[in-house]
């Protein structure tokens, strides 16, 4: 008895201190994110001293500068064009993943699998690759500036990671009930919308935000194929900084409004988030 | 647009009523599959057709009509330019140095969240952070908000301790990139690692421990095998990611100092200097390359993926 307690207690305080060490390393990780939200609240003066200024007066000047209150250019358009594009592309996605994932999980085609490696492949090849051919197409067929060109290569861009994932996830779904559907007499896009998707939805829903999430932070195909019209979220950032002068303040704050809404996808979808980074690969 | 002139097409052979025959049958089961597959060879695969027909011209689009065919004289041209061979350097030691870092800084801090402690939730959300932060804004955070030598974060934390004020990016150019990456992808690798972790087999260790062995070697001879696959994915994916990372090279030092890579020069060559033909040859190397690096990815992952199947 005595002997176990004896071992016990040296197990403890050194398990207590590995907790410490985790809560230190998982704050100092989050100390760059911490000071950007502290910084958006300062005034450009209080945000640019050496020693930092850790408990100066809070304001909102960062956000309305960012929002163009001073006359600078106003984010909203690049907000909403980040927007349509992310939406409409996994939209677009999801309308091809779910059926394509239906043909290499439910009723399977023949060599499903490597199907499914094609898929992944293309998930490889470079994307600047293949950026000149799209960036001269678009250029003579008038498409350059279009966020509609984004949307089609964004769709490209997730629709393998969509495929694998949503491939694991149909796989779940019990044939038993599609075969009634087909008995009763439902066709494939009724058997799609009505049995498989509600079945299938929290999969659905954690793929969705996946392909959100890499099409709201894209830029390489944003800065070269778009302008003035259907420039995104991203690319308004990184034409943000342009003059001499403080800036600090209002590049946190325009920083952390253009990562909210991946933030609050990736804390929602926490488990499913490396699922679709590891295409489906990591459950 | 290839998927929607082909979508009602496809769905038609689907409804035939009576039993069709075999070779209908097989086209019925393919059918749904045609949009999703189309779309990807459309979209994905004849740009890099182009793109190689592409490099073997003489082509600068400033000067469209003296456009001609060049054989091999670009690939010669990139194989010996000395930017551009330090342009591939660059990026595998980027590559390399990100991957690694990561994997060891991930795999310390998904051991530390895998044991039970108060607070493992928060700790875990704070952890993965770093990875939701839009890439162009966590560029912008590190080379203007903590790396600027007058009023950033780190030298200000220095100025505490009376420490040296160094000017982080002109020093160590390609290292405050890595750090920027590291500090974004190493919440990536944690997570993957971490569900390896969770996947070992709890009665295995438990039956170990009742045999005295010691946590270094449930950690030596136990998880550390059974993690393997899960590094060689980590590092694999990771360097699929990292090899195409444009955000921070472009964004904190645009290339200069010796940073620029390989995504980064092509997307130089023809957006600034137009030369169409070697940008192409650029990127076929690029694509030469990943797919040696792909070879392995993919192996490693149907591993992983015919452990689920057979699982399932």
């Amino acid at each position: 008895m005595s002997a176990t307690a004896i071992r016990l207690r040296p197990r403890r305080t050194k398990g207590a201190g590995l907790g410490v060490l985790a809560w230190l390393l998982g704050l100092l990780f989050f100390l760059p994110i911490a000071w950007m939200a502290l910084t958006s609240f300062h005034s450009e003066e209080d945000a640019a001293t050496n020693p930092p200024s850790f408990a100066a007066a809070l304001t909102l000047d960062g956000y309305r500068e960012f929002f163009g209150a001073g006359g600078g250019a106003s984010p909203w358009p690049s907000l909403i064009n980040s927007t349509v594009a992310s939406l409409a592309s996994t939209l677009l996605v999801l309308v091809l993943a779910l059926p394509a994932a239906y043909a290499l999980s439910i009723r399977p085609v023949k060599k499903w699998t490597d199907v499914l490696f094609f898929f992944l492949s293309t998930k490889m090849l470079p994307v600047v690759a293949g950026l000149l051919p799209i960036y001269l197409f678009a250029k003579n067929t008038g498409l350059l500036d279009n966020i509609w060109l984004l949307v089609i290569l964004y769709t490209s861009m997730n629709l393998p990671i969509a495929v694998w994932m949503m491939q694991s996830f149909l796989a779940e779904v019990p044939v038993a009930i599609i075969e009634a559907a087909q008995i009763d007499g439902a066709r494939l896009p009724t058997i799609l919308t009505r049995v498989v998707a509600p079945i299938a939805l929290p999969g659905i829903a954690a793929t969705a935000l996946i392909c959100f999430i890499f099409s709201w932070n894209e830029l390489l195909f944003a800065r070269v194929l778009t302008g003035v019209v259907a420039e995104t979220a991203p690319v308004f950032l990184t034409g943000f900084i342009t003059s001499q002068g403080l800036f600090l303040a209002k590049v946190c704050a325009a920083s952390l409004v253009i990562s909210l809404p991946v933030l609050a996808a990736g804390f929602a979808a926490q488990d499913k988030l490396v699922q679709g980074l590891s295409l489906g690969a990591v459950k | 647009m290839t998927a929607t002139t082909t979508a009602p097409v496809a769905a038609t052979p689907v409804r035939t009523a009576k039993p069709p025959s075999g070779r209908l049958r097989a086209w019925a089961t393919r059918a749904p599959l045609l949009p999703a597959l189309i779309f990807m060879i459309a979209v994905t695969q004849l740009p890099f057709v182009a793109t190689l027909v592409i490099s073997f011209f003489d082509w600068n689009s400033l000067y469209p009509d003296a456009r001609e065919f060049a054989g091999f004289a670009n690939y010669s041209e990139v194989l010996t330019d000395a930017d551009l061979r330090q342009s591939v350097f660059t990026t595998i030691l980027l590559t390399a140095a990100v991957v690694l870092a990561s994997l060891v800084i991930g795999l310390v801090l998904a051991l530390l969240l895998d044991r039970r402690f108060r607070g493992r939730g928060i700790v875990r959300t704070l952890l993965i952070a770093p990875f939701l932060v839009v890439p162009v804004a966590a560029a912008l955070l590190w080379k203007h908000v903590l790396y600027n030598p007058e009023y950033g974060l780190f030298n200000g934390l220095l100025h505490y301790v009376g420490g040296p004020q160094p000017d982080w990016i002109s020093d160590n150019p390609l290292l405050a990139i890595e750090a920027s990456l590291i500090w974004q992808w190493t919440p990536f690798m944690m997570l993957i690692l971490l569900a390896g972790l969770q996947s070992r087999d709890h009665a295995q260790i438990e039956a170990a421990k009742v045999d005295g062995a010691s946590d270094w070697q449930v950690f030596r001879y136990l998880t550390l095998p059974h993690l393997r696959r899960y590094l060689e994915l980590g590092a694999l994916l990771g360097s699929i990611y990292i090899v195409q990372n444009f955000d921070a090279v472009f964004t904190i030092t645009s290339g200069g100092l010796g940073t620029a890579n390989l995504p980064y020069t092509v997307y130089q060559s023809f957006y600034q200097a137009h030369e169409n033909g070697l940008a192409s040859a650029a990127g076929v190397l690029v694509v030469i390359g990943s797919i040696i690096i792909a070879t392995f990815a993919l192996r490693v992952v149907s591993s992983l993926f015919r452990e689920e199947v057979s699982r399932a």
